[in-house]
């Protein structure tokens, strides 16, 4: 399988009054096209600033030290693959929710409440598809059936051919600010509306013409997520990453959003990358998981391999912990809590908790290695951490 | 089995008020009608979506809020049956006079905004002992220390603030405050859901031992399915302030009647690979409490929906030993399941 997205080595740090936050220690993952991939941990352990760090909207303390964060997109340059890291802000202004878009975990903080949801979702169309929309508008003012006055008609013609051409000109720049003049985004507007429409009726949302209009507020929490799922999807993304995408919803509801994830995956998107805590939802949609803990990725795997096979004792303490719908007995919960990472464990960062703690845990922190068919393990245990 | 506590016809209605006068426009039907009776030394879970009236349940019940109408009969342990004390109507010193307030806890949600941020733990603990009973000095301290290690704390944790303290470390000391007194009945609200998966073993089972050693009896509110299916005895399932289904644990889980149950338990994301159910996904979200719909109030979403659903109000009827639903369909609901979705439910 083809590799889409790899982060090598990613160190993120916070520097909080308390201390430097070690908050990604060494992470490298490898998400491939068309897969699901699950990160997993509890909270604290790093899941969120690794893909905050990928998509390089790590917020204020925070800074990202070291690493490579590198993407393989569908252009002309696909074995070479893009670093993210070294890339200029502008080239991630037009990456972010364009070939790379982020789901958040609470559709209340994401979404704006004075603004109409058809503003919201219009907005990344405006932003990242002007050109095609430019030259479907040329396309419909040429065609035959055209009623507009045959001058006006003309002029916003060659208006939009040269918006097409370059949407950023500074000419247009100024037509924008210009009391009457500026009207020719009225159709860009119109047709970005268009499509806001037809990307809120396909995730299942009754009558969107008139949701369009409406505001946050005036939907539930799960059409809520919808909304910001259809945001992400606008400009149909390679990849899309979850942020807990469904924690804060009931039951009946997140049986809804995953569904729709599912079948979007299948039409389309090429992968996701999903974060949770809840390894339930992991069980039910990923193909692939990885298993972090304090800043660390202890295990990844593919999914049947992490559920029959863990090997890690993080890994198998965490699978432990969960209640089930057939165990019955005692929970067994792993002792102790998350580290603070201002102040890690040496070595190990589990090896507080691991029931088996050696020697060589305190002292040394283990690599990653092969512990089987497409199975990756951090553990002394598992022979992992010999050079 | 004795019962402690026994709800009968419970309404809990919130005003919406509005216009210039602040009058009442509207109500908000938190619970509608409730009966229900909880048995001593039993656990009680509660499950259902969120605004569906759980969190009211456990708050009417302890009378943190007063209820619109209907009673609450709370049978003590040295009381003789069929003398219950009606906690819904009694004036607040009769509450304080009989010491009701020490028998029936409540732990909360968050701990992290429960505690108050200002205190000591030990001073948290102390307050309701204080409440309750003269007691100072030493003597209280020992009492701290003693509920302390109940909840697998040590001394060391006498001296700390809140935010010194980790999430499960919290919800420790919010359950020792609860404990603090000597109560019959706890209320549990989502005492996990903060949490997270490691540390909510943990508490589940500290619950768990605590449950066994004091012979408490617990309501625990939940919305997660799994937890409510290890820690709890009996479960009632609510939707928009009524329960349709009430039953021993195994049994819901394992023949659950009510149409809203059956969606509910297909909708758990099973942490197994193997485990492949059929889904059976239900459109569209809760209805609004405001007004709620006419007839049975799932109707707007059931897929087995009747004439007679939208016009008639079902009844919790007793359908086998124990086990009650409020459904038109109880008898066929399996058969239409297994009709419209396929074999796998009907066989799970």
């Amino acid at each position: 399988m083809e590799t889409l997205l790899e982060t090598k080595d990613l160190v993120t740090n916070f520097y909080t009054y308390e201390g430097v936050v070690k908050a990604l220690n060494r992470v490298s993952m490898v998400v491939d096209h068309g897969t699901t991939f699950g990160l997993v941990g509890e909270s604290g352990c790093g899941k969120s600033v690794t893909v905050r760090s990928v998509m390089r909207i790590v917020q204020e303390p925070g800074l990202i030290e070291n690493g490579k964060v590198i993407v393989y997109l569908d252009e002309e340059d696909k074995r070479a693959g893009i670093d993210l890291l070294q890339q200029s802000e502008a080239y991630m202004e037009k990456l972010r929710g364009d070939q790379i878009s982020m789901i958040f975990q609470e559709p209340n903080a994401a979404l704006n409440p004075t603004l109409s949801i058809g503003d919201q979702v219009s907005e990344s169309f405006l932003f990242h598809q002007k050109r095609e929309m430019c030259t479907k508008i040329v396309d419909d003012l040429t065609a035959p059936g055209c009623r507009t006055f045959y001058p006006l008609r003309r002029l916003e013609e060659t208006i939009y051919r040269a918006a097409a051409k370059t949407p950023e000109a500074f000419l247009l720049k100024i037509f924008d600010r210009m009391p009457l003049l500026s009207r020719w985004q009225k159709r860009l507007k119109k047709e970005a509306k268009k499509r806001t429409v037809e990307i809120v009726r396909k995730l299942g949302i009754p009558n969107p013409e008139q949701v369009v209009d409406q505001f946050p507020h005036n939907l539930s929490g799960g059409m809520k997520q919808r909304i910001v799922i259809a945001i992400a999807l606008a400009c149909s993304p390679v990849l899309l990453i979850a942020d807990e995408a469904t924690s804060n919803l009931d039951v009946t509801i997140q049986a809804q959003i995953l569904d729709l994830l599912r079948k979007l995956k299948n039409e389309a998107i090429s992968s996701i990358l999903l974060i949770t805590h809840d390894l339930g939802v992991v069980a039910e949609i990923c193909d692939r998981v990885g298993i972090m803990y304090a800043g660390n990725l202890c295990e990844v795997a593919d999914v049947r391999e992490i559920f029959h096979n863990p090997l890690h004792p993080y890994t198998r303490a965490l699978l432990d912990a969960v209640p089930k719908l057939s165990a019955k007995g005692v929970l067994k919960s792993i002792e102790g809590n998350v580290p603070n990472l201002v102040d890690p464990p040496p070595g190990c960062r589990f090896h507080p908790r691991c029931p088996h703690t050696m020697d060589i845990c305190r002292k040394k922190p283990p690599k990653m290695m092969k512990t089987g068919n497409n199975h990756l393990t951090a553990c002394f245990l598992i022979g992992g951490g010999e050079e | 089995m004795q019962k402690i506590l026994e709800l009968k016809k419970l309404k809990k209605y919130y005003p919406i008020r509005g216009g210039v006068f602040r009058r009442e426009v509207n109500t908000v039907r938190a619970l509608d009608c409730i009966d229900l009776d909880i048995y001593r030394g039993e656990c009680l879970g509660v499950v259902g979506e969120s605004g569906c009236g759980k969190t009211t349940t456990g708050k009417t019940i302890i009378r943190l809020q007063d209820p619109t109408s209907g009673s609450i009969l709370y049978y003590g342990k040295d009381t003789e049956p069929g003398s219950g004390l009606d906690i819904g109507k009694a004036k607040r010193s009769t509450l304080k006079r009989r010491g009701i307030r020490s028998r029936l806890q409540m732990v909360f949600q968050d701990p992290a905004t429960s505690l108050n941020p200002r205190m000591l733990a030990k001073h948290i603990i102390a307050e309701p002992i204080k409440a309750q009973i003269p007691m100072r000095g030493r003597e209280l301290e020992d009492r701290v220390i003693e509920l302390l290690k109940m909840v697998g704390l040590t001394r060391d944790h006498l001296l700390r603030y809140p935010h010194e303290f980790s999430g499960g470390q919290r919800q420790r000391i919010a359950v020792a405050r609860a404990i603090a007194t000597d109560p019959e009945f706890i209320v549990l609200d989502e005492p996990t859901s903060a949490l997270d998966v490691s540390v909510q073993a943990q508490i589940l089972n500290l619950l768990k031992s605590l449950q066994s050693r004091l012979g408490l009896t617990y309501l625990f509110v939940t919305h997660h399915l799994l937890v409510v299916k290890y820690i709890s005895h009996r479960t009632a399932v609510m939707y928009l302030g009524k329960i349709v289904e009430i039953g021993d644990t195994g049994n819901i889980f394992k023949q659950p009647i009510h149409p809203y149950t059956h969606a509910l338990l297909s909708g758990i994301p099973i942490p197994d690979v193997e485990h492949k159910q059929q889904r059976i996904v239900l459109s569209g979200d809760v209805p609004s409490p405001v007004n709620p719909p006419s007839g049975c109030r799932f109707h707007t979403r059931c897929p087995f929906t009747l004439d007679r659903c939208r016009e008639q109000e079902p009844d919790l009827l007793e359908v086998e030993n124990g086990h009650a639903a409020a459904c038109h369909r109880h008898d066929e609901v399996e058969k239409l399941i297994y009709e419209k979705f396929g074999g796998s439910q009907a066989a799970a």
